[in-house]
């Protein structure tokens, strides 16, 4: 795994937020993923991990260093440039599903297709349903989000992450709200996306089942990097 | 592509709140719609006015007056001297405008123009031991048809009658009343001189305005001027022109021709004319207020939908929608709704301005058993439109607005 390419990483990052006491969210982080990495982010509340994957995402701008997706500079990159990179190299999961409750599975699906305007609108569908079916919830394409069930929702979400080929997945606390069964069914997901795709997954957690599926995993403490290295069995005391 | 989905999440805003959306839109129908009938009354009532005014009167009137006093002769010998005349006394002068026969032929050399000379004068009308004094008016009757609506006016008798009947007046039905006259009944006129005509009723007329269904008197300019110890003479020219909105300037020319003052329709009712710019006023600050309102209406739904949905705004900018994306899904929003209101109110204002069409009033006087005069013209539904879109669009820009500026990490950490 260590021949494949670097598809993100940061240098010295840090990140302060300009309250009337400044607050420290993340301090000198230096970390890279690789392409087809699984990667799990784990520590303490307040230990800056939320913090670390929006920076990762390019949702929120670093105080210093330097965030580079696929060998671009993203500092460099204006507001409304960052989000076409979103748009074509990023996908987000979070807590909640986030799924526009007026649209349809497969219009949600849809919409970053959409906005991305690279498919025609019959190619569109077909993918959405692709990757509605690839997730095992082809059949409740034509529902709207609220006949769902959460780990249905979830799993929607998922698809819609997918719906523009990224390259990373940004998780944040995927299964937070899921319970066991669920959770386990969006670990795999994410286990296969990157065995099988090669897309990178980014995943913060305080599930620690969820965290040793990962091929690595990163611990911070008070916005520091403690340990970064595979996973290791241990006792619940780090959440 | 990428603006279609725009469109699609803002409609799909708009459909999801249906009552809001239709409160709204109603708001913005209800003020087009409101400002379409008051404009068409508005503006028929004041075409309506100025037609009558224009119809009824001579456009251009050359009267045998000065602007300004003849200057004495001391001052154009000393223009720089400090002089003073007391004591100064108008000379007596027949007045009159001067060979006024070749002024009323050149005038009606110009194609579609009409001038007819007349004289002027007050008179008693006596008759069954009453008397009531009258404004004489000697015309042409040939001319006075196509100068003014008076033949239209007629309800006995007619104008050409003064031709026939000799020594003939047509009178109001006012004066007929007070004095119990009759068409075919010999009154006796008594003009200031203490010249006395026995003159033969030969029409009546109802102008619907009191002071000339009372006051004023046709007759033969000959007989005038008979009457009035002024052979060949008139003191004024009236003139019909082909289009009434040349009468300025037609006018001007004539003054600066002849010297005689020479009056506009425009400057003879300027004070009426100046009423039309205070309604407008009135009306364009009433519509504007009724568009503040259904603005709010706007302003309020959009602000509540980006309230509600700052979630669904944080995923779409997470997902790589740029924050003008944001601010069109919002702004597309108001412009739905001002063109749905639009629309609306058109239909609002048309059904309104039918029913307004359809009423009859029976009135005496000016406007006698008459419609609403209305303005059905294209151009309110137009300025209509204009008032929706722009307060709509610029409801929905507040909003809109602040929608773009929403940071997604801030949202979605809160909702964590």
């Amino acid at each position: 795994m260590n021949d494949r390419r670097t598809v993100i990483e940061t240098e010295n990052v840090t990140r302060i937020l300009a309250e009337t006491v400044p607050v420290t969210l993340v301090r000198q982080i230096n970390f890279k993923a690789r392409a087809g990495e699984f990667v799990s982010i784990t520590g303490p509340s307040g230990s800056g991990k939320s913090s670390l994957l929006y920076l990762l995402g390019l949702l929120d701008a670093p105080t210093e260093g330097r965030v580079i997706v696929d060998g671009e500079d993203t500092s460099l990159l204006d507001r409304d440039e960052l989000a076409r990179f979103r748009l074509e190299h990023l996908g987000f999961v979070f807590q909640f599903h986030f799924l526009l409750p007026e649209f349809s599975v497969l219009e949600n699906v849809a919409i970053p297709m959409r906005r991305l305007g690279k498919l025609s609108d019959k190619e569109t569908r077909e993918r959405a349903v692709e990757l509605l079916d690839g997730l095992e919830i082809g059949d409740q394409a034509k529902k709207f989000p609220d006949q769902l069930s959460g780990g249905q929702r979830q799993r929607v979400a998922i698809a819609r992450a997918l719906a523009n080929q990224p390259t990373i997945i940004l998780a944040d606390e995927p299964t937070g709200n899921l319970d066991t069964r669920n959770s386990a069914i969006v670990q795999d997901i994410f286990v296969r996306l990157a065995k099988e795709q090669g897309t990178t997954i980014i995943a913060v957690t305080h599930d620690i089942e969820f965290a040793e599926a990962a091929d690595r995993n990163v611990h911070l403490v008070d916005g520091q990097i403690e340990r970064d290295g595979p996973p290791v069995t241990q006792s619940p005391s780090g959440t | 592509m990428a603006g279609w989905v725009n469109l699609q999440i803002a409609i799909a805003h708009l459909v999801h709140r249906t009552r809001q959306t239709l409160v709204s839109v109603l708001g913005v129908a209800l003020g087009v719609g409101f400002f379409i009938a008051t404009s068409a009354m508005m503006q028929g009532s004041e075409q309506d006015l100025t037609n009558r005014l224009v119809d009824s009167q001579p456009h251009v009137t050359i009267k045998d007056e000065f602007r300004t006093p003849s200057v004495q002769p001391i001052f154009t010998q000393f223009p720089e001297g400090a002089i003073e005349l007391k004591g100064v006394k108008p000379r007596e002068r027949l007045r009159g405008i001067k060979s006024y026969k070749a002024k009323v032929d050149e005038i009606e050399l110009q194609p579609g123009f009409v001038a007819s000379p007349v004289l002027t004068g007050q008179a008693i009308v006596r008759f069954g031991g009453k008397d009531r004094s009258v404004s004489i008016l000697g015309v042409d009757p040939d001319k006075e048809v196509l100068l003014t609506t008076i033949e239209d006016d007629m309800i006995e008798g007619s104008m050409a009658a003064l031709k026939t009947v000799s020594d003939g007046i047509v009178i109001g039905t006012g004066l007929s009343r007070r004095l119990q006259l009759q068409v075919g009944d010999l009154a006796s006129v008594v003009s200031p001189t203490g010249h006395v005509m026995h003159m033969k009723i030969a029409g009546l007329f109802r102008a619907g305005n009191i002071l000339l269904d009372e006051g004023q008197a046709y007759v033969l300019l000959k007989d005038a001027q008979v009457l009035m110890g002024k052979p060949n003479i008139a003191d004024q020219i009236r003139v019909r022109l082909p289009d009434p909105d040349m009468a300025p300037q037609i006018a001007e020319k004539y003054e600066a021709r002849w010297a005689y003052r020479s009056e506009s329709w425009q400057e003879v009712n300027e004070d009426f004319l100046s009423l039309f710019v205070v309604r407008n006023a009135i009306l364009y600050s009433i519509v504007s207020a009724i568009m503040v309102v259904a603005s709010f209406g706007i302003f309020n739904i959009i602000s509540t939908v980006v309230m509600e949905k700052r979630r669904d705004i944080a995923i779409l900018m997470s997902m790589g929608f740029r924050a003008g994306d944001i601010r069109q899904i919002f702004l597309l929003q108001g412009i739905a709704l001002g063109l749905i209101g639009m629309l609306l109110g058109w239909g609002v204002g048309y059904l309104l301005v039918e029913a307004l069409g359809s009423l009859r009033f029976e009135l005496e006087g000016f406007y006698e058993d008459s419609t609403l005069p209305l303005d059905r013209g294209f151009y309110q539904y137009l300025i209509g439109a204009v008032f929706a879109l722009v307060s709509s669009i610029v409801a929905a820009w507040i909003p809109a607005y602040r929608a773009s500026q929403v940071r997604p990490v801030e949202i979605i950490r809160g909702a964590a």
